[in-house]
């Protein structure tokens, strides 16, 4: 390979950012309703904790018009296949007292108030907990089962459950008190470039949203929609799977699903999304 | 049989004699194509639904075969006419030979 | 590795002789499946119509409808998948209309076309060229 190659590449690397295809779009549908009486808040005013932004937008926004009719219906959102095992799930005895998550929690509706407050500080385990860390702990503490692994189908489809009990919820992630600590760490991942392409989250997610790198539509990567069902995967994928994703595009190591960077980073990416609603399962690209 | 099959299919619990009305199924399969390789290079067999049927009372409404083309979890919509009440009745094949059913009942009147 | 001339005339002579031959496996494959369901009979154009997105933002999954109205009938394909069949959907008598909708995969950007056998014997085609964009996001 010849120096001039070599700068080429450099040039082709620098420049997917600001591709030539980058079209912001002029009208933005904000207008999500599911099954036609559920409003959820895709548009908010950004919180106070964001420097660099004024309105924070969900992913659906930018997504195409097919791609928003899917999460419109609950009929056409394959999501729901998941969160429909998880409600099965939900009633069946683990462990060995015979318990079920319904022998504490009513129903999943009792659980409306999970996935707008979570990842938490929980003061008895003295750390900040994500919605999979806390259902591991009724398995292990209450039931006396086996844990899930934490990228589980079961987990995955159960945090799905929880998303779908929650949604039209607003965001609400408290962000100060002993979960403050926790939450600079994962504003400081999010700020830090990683990887061959020295790409951090902001690169993408808060510098160049409504842009394209390649025929990406870059959104402003808000987790108000996971797990979230990718058309590209064709199943419900967990918020540390898309960290992952998103790290190894960096062509960087990535950190594990289930670490504690990547519950840190939850927690800060969550709480960027504060005033938006609750919409999981969604269905994205 | 694929892993945890489930069918889904939406139907109005009533219509008018004669009535069209809008049918939409769904049902959970990986729908493997034949087309991917494991991570060891091996092709993954192929595995898919390679037919629906929609009948009512017994009367075809669609018949589709169903090539690898075709997504995972696989989805139809469709129009049915309803010029009684009676039984819906949906089957998906399974190229392994398994056969999924589901049945939902329309009243006119 | 390093390049000479002659290496890259090479290359480029091999490029083009795959591009001048690829199109052509594709088509007949295409042709084949066409030939399947009509017999070889010549396809009018009007009565059937074909809804595809122009740009699909994943290929795993793209939602697309066809009707025709009085058809027995409708094949999709896929004209630039490895095997372009995509689903023959016959249309019974309980049928409220010769619509359907449905998901499907796309290799690549390419021409979907949807082929109805009327009633009379007679064949109707929609072609629409659907975008499959290569995202770079992985996860």
């Amino acid at each position: 390979m010849t120096k001039r190659t070599l700068f080429a590449g450099l040039l082709a690397t620098g420049g997917v950012l600001v591709a030539g295809l980058a079209q912001a779009q002029d009208i933005i549908n904000d207008e999500l309703v599911i099954n036609g009486d559920l409003n959820i808040v895709t548009q908010a005013p950004a919180a106070d904790h964001l420097d660099y932004m004024s309105v924070v937008r969900s992913g659906w926004t930018f997504r195409s018009t097919e791609t928003q009719a899917m999460q419109m219906d609950d009929f056409d959102n394959p999501g729901m296949l998941g969160v429909e095992s998880a409600m099965s799930d939900f009633t069946t005895a683990m462990g060995a007292d015979g318990e079920s998550c319904a022998s504490c929690h009513d129903g999943p509706e009792s659980l409306s108030n999970v996935r707008a407050t979570y990842p938490q500080w929980d003061e008895e385990h003295g750390e900040v907990q994500t919605v999979e860390m806390q259902v591991n702990e009724c398995i292990t503490e209450r039931m006396g089962a086996e844990p899930w692994g934490y990228n589980s189908t079961e987990m995955i489809n159960m945090s799905g459950l929880i998303s779908w009990a929650g949604r039209g919820e607003i965001v609400d992630i408290a962000i100060d008190g002993p979960a403050q600590e926790t939450w600079q760490m994962g504003k400081d991942l999010y700020y830090t470039r990683t990887g061959q392409l020295e790409l951090s989250c902001a690169n993408c997610h808060e510098d160049n949203y409504d842009n394209y790198i390649r025929a990406d539509h870059l959104s402003m990567g808000m987790l108000t929609g996971f797990p979230t069902y990718r058309l590209k995967d064709a199943r419900l994928v967990s918020v540390h799977s898309r960290f992952r994703g998103c790290i190894r595009d960096t062509r960087a190591e990535t950190y594990a699903v289930g670490s504690p960077e990547f519950v840190a980073l939850e927690l800060y990416v969550m709480s960027r999304g504060n005033g938006l609603s609750v919409e999981g399962p969604a269905v994205r690209n | 049989m694929a892993d945890n099959v489930r069918p889904r299919v939406r139907v109005p619990d009533s219509a008018a004699a004669g009535e069209v009305v809008s049918i939409k199924t769904l049902i959970s399969h990986p729908m493997e194509s034949g087309q991917r390789r494991d991570g060891d290079g091996n092709t993954i067999p192929r595995s898919i639904i390679n037919r629906f049927v929609a009948a009512y009372n017994g009367e075809t409404i669609i018949d589709v075969t169903m090539e690898p083309a075709i997504s995972t979890n696989p989805y139809f919509e469709f129009q049915a006419l309803i010029p009684e009440s009676g039984t819906m009745t949906f089957t998906w094949y399974d190229d392994d030979g398994s056969v999924y059913e589901d049945a939902k009942d329309i009243a006119v009147g | 590795m390093t390049l000479t001339r002659r290496d890259s005339l090479v290359l480029g002579m091999g490029a083009l002789t795959a591009g001048m031959f690829l199109p052509k496996i594709v088509h007949a494959a295409t042709e084949d499946a066409i030939a399947a369901f009509t017999g070889g009979a010549d396809m009018g154009e009007g009565g059937i119509t074909l809804t595809a997105p122009e740009i699909a933002e994943n290929g795993n999954t793209v939602p697309i409808e066809v009707s025709a109205p009085g058809a027995e009938a409708i094949v999709i394909l896929a004209t630039g998948n490895p095997t372009p069949g995509v689903a023959t959907i016959n249309f019974g008598p309980m049928a409220g209309e010769q619509f359907a909708s449905t998901r499907i995969r796309l290799a690549g950007t390419q021409d979907v076309m949807a082929i109805a056998r009327m009633s009379d014997g007679s064949f109707v085609q929609a072609r629409q060229e659907v975008k499959v964009t290569i995202g770079g996001c992985g996860g």
